[in-house]
């Protein structure tokens, strides 16, 4: 049990130093690429919290991260000068209220109708977004410039590629710390046994649907931080990001890397976006064709994922 | 500001045109759910890969019915191929892996249709160009003939569930699979047929949509998430109640294309399912369970 601890630390405290060397190392296509990873990564951990822990498959993912995107941008639009701190503050708002909406109606249901209920919700809010052009841009989105990362009164630097890269590197480890924390502790025990036999976790005594809220709530929550770090990295917001091919995507990292393992959906993430970049530029933008064939392969053959394997010492 | 009769009239036959291609569509999907536990979330695409089919074969003989049997034809045998390659090994997992899997299969098709077809749309010739007039517009019968002919196909399918003698036997695994299969019925083979029946019920919807509005490659997620809605607003794996879904959601979509844009209408349609999930999650149209 002790020696696994200290491996399991040891291990991360070196892809954390890894990932903390990287900008300064890489050429510079590669250094926006490891941010992106870590950005989709989030996202895809953020979705993990249903799929892998509670057991339920949310194809509406995008809608978390979209909000969270606009919220963002919206303040990054409203109030001059830009402020990173309330357009975070703004774009977690704007993913929170969506997420309780959401959690509110979704969670009545189980397994498909849940997947289909997410996915529908996303798309209302994709035509929402993409209809009310006067607000959100409609289908060209919004545009502003990136904040400076500042704390009032002590420092203010503008972003570089390097600086964005240990911001985001940053909030993502602290995310993954927490929900780390969440998913060991009581709580998290109780999505498990949700996950493992959910009439069984109602008779304990378990109220089942408060607790799928708060994980949908926490989810979405998270996922809407990435969206955040996407809206910051890119300076735009655009309704791409809400359509549900993205929760798609999210659910593919999810498959790819192992589900159930935090760790994982970024690993897949990582993956997913390795093979797109190398397979793009055989099959241009027909990539999708053999990233669909390994995944349906992988969900037929390989259901633990690429870190399926190491599933009991990650969530020890 | 009032809506003239008129335009209500002519939209109640629009949406009901447009609920009999929805219903064929979904009537295979819950078929589909209601044998095996599939979602398949590559039904649309089934029905875009019928319309491309139909448009290519069109194209090469002329003929508009003869597409409309060749295309069903072929894609009955491809989601044959389709359900032996990828949905077979996961029976007996988890439903939800099945989610994956045909999601992954509707990415593939997606983009083969456009690297095969392009991102242009194509629009189908329609094979009957009489119109009749109605108020002040000019009504193809073609939409007429659509509505008939969905109408005809699916109760076809009905008539077949109900005494034919296969479709007793996909009767008898819907209800009891282990039972089913303990007297002797061969169910996987009948997985396999459902699947292609489904399918080619998509590739027909599709060839028939195909001549009233452009042909894409896109047009498959968008008739994926309809026939959802309308399967579970329906209840799902309920055949006569995604039909009876099928026609109320599209005109509820048609009577609100007066007011918004059609791209808004939309929304209708997913309020309609929120509240049927709501109030009555087993389904709008069956009776309540006990």
């Amino acid at each position: 049990m002790r020696h696994t601890d200290a491996s399991y630390w040891i291990g991360f405290c070196v892809i954390l130093a890894l990932l903390a060397v990287a900008p300064l190392v890489l050429p510079e296509f590669w250094r926006r690429f490891v941010t992106e990873i870590l950005i989709w990564g989030l996202l895809a951990m953020s979705s993990d919290i249903l799929i892998g822990y509670t057991g339920m498959v949310s194809f509406g993912h995008s809608a978390f991260f979209g909000l969270g995107m606009y919220g963002a941008a919206a303040v990054l639009l409203a109030i001059k000068p830009a402020n990173l701190w309330l357009a975070m503050l703004a774009g977690l708002a704007a993913a929170a209220v969506v997420a309780m909406f959401v959690a509110y109606f979704a969670t009545r249901l189980r397994d498909i109708y849940f997947a289909i209920t997410t996915l529908v919700f996303s798309q209302i809010f994709y035509v929402i977004i993409f209809t009310w052009t006067e607000v959100t841009g409609g289908e060209n989105g919004l545009n502003f410039s990136r904040p400076a990362l500042a704390i009032p009164g002590l420092f203010s630097v503008p972003f570089t590629t390097e600086t964005l890269h240990w911001f985001v590197l940053a909030v993502v480890t602290v995310s993954y710390l927490v929900v780390r924390r969440v998913t060991q502790s009581p709580f998290g025990m109780v999505l498990q046994a949700i996950r493992e036999n959910e009439p069984r976790a109602r008779a304990i005594g378990y109220s089942v649907e408060r607790y799928k809220m708060v994980a949908v709530m926490l989810s979405g929550l998270f996922a809407g931080l990435a969206g955040i770090l996407y809206a910051i990295q890119n300076k735009f917001a655009a309704p791409d990001f809400v359509f549900f091919l993205i929760s798609g995507e999210v659910v593919i990292f999810n498959v790819m890397g192992g589900m159930g393992t935090l760790v994982g959906p970024i690993a897949g993430a990582a993956f997913f976006l390795l093979l797109r970049e190398g397979l793009s530029r055989y099959f241009t933008e027909y990539y999708l064709i053999p990233v669909g064939i390994i995944f349906t392969a992988m969900v037929i053959f390989m259901p633990q994922g690429l870190l399926g394997f190491a599933r009991r010492r990650l969530n020890q | 500001m009032g809506i003239p009769v008129e335009q209500i009239l002519i939209q109640t036959i629009n949406g009901l045109v447009n609920g009999m291609i929805l219903a064929l569509v979904a009537s295979g999907l819950t078929l589909i759910f209601g044998i095996m536990d599939v979602v398949n979330f590559a039904h649309g695409e089934l029905v875009m890969l019928g319309a491309f089919t139909g448009a290519t074969t069109l194209a090469v003989t002329g003929n508009f019915w003869l597409a409309l049997v060749a295309a069903t034809l072929i894609v009955a045998m491809f989601g044959a191929a389709l359900q032996i390659s990828t949905l077979r090994p996961l029976i007996g997992r988890d439903p939800l892996t099945t989610i994956l899997a045909t999601f992954g299969i509707s990415l593939v098709l997606q983009k083969y249709a456009l690297w095969q077809w392009g991102p242009s749309a194509r629009k189908l010739q329609e094979p009957i160009s009489a119109q009749f007039s109605l108020f002040y517009l000019k009504y193809p019968w073609y939409r007429i003939t659509t509505a008939l002919l969905s109408a005809a196909i699916i109760g076809a399918l009905y008539l077949f569930l109900k005494y034919g003698k296969y479709g007793i036997w996909i009767r008898a695994a819907i209800q009891d699979r282990v039972m089913a299969q303990a007297m002797g019925i061969p169910v996987p083979l009948l997985h396999t047929a459902v699947f292609a029946i489904g399918a080619g019920m998509a590739a027909a919807s599709g060839v028939l949509f195909g001549p009233l509005a452009g042909v894409t490659q896109t047009i498959g997620a968008d008739f994926t998430l309809r026939a959802f809605i309308v399967v579970v607003v329906g209840g799902m794996g309920n055949l006569g109640g995604s039909i009876l879904a099928s026609i109320f959601i599209s005109l509820l979509e048609a009577y609100a294309s007066l007011i918004v844009s059609p791209a808004q209408a939309v929304i209708v349609s997913f309020v309609a399912l929120i509240l049927t999930l709501l109030f009555r999650p087993t389904g709008l149209f069956v009776p309540t369970p006990k």
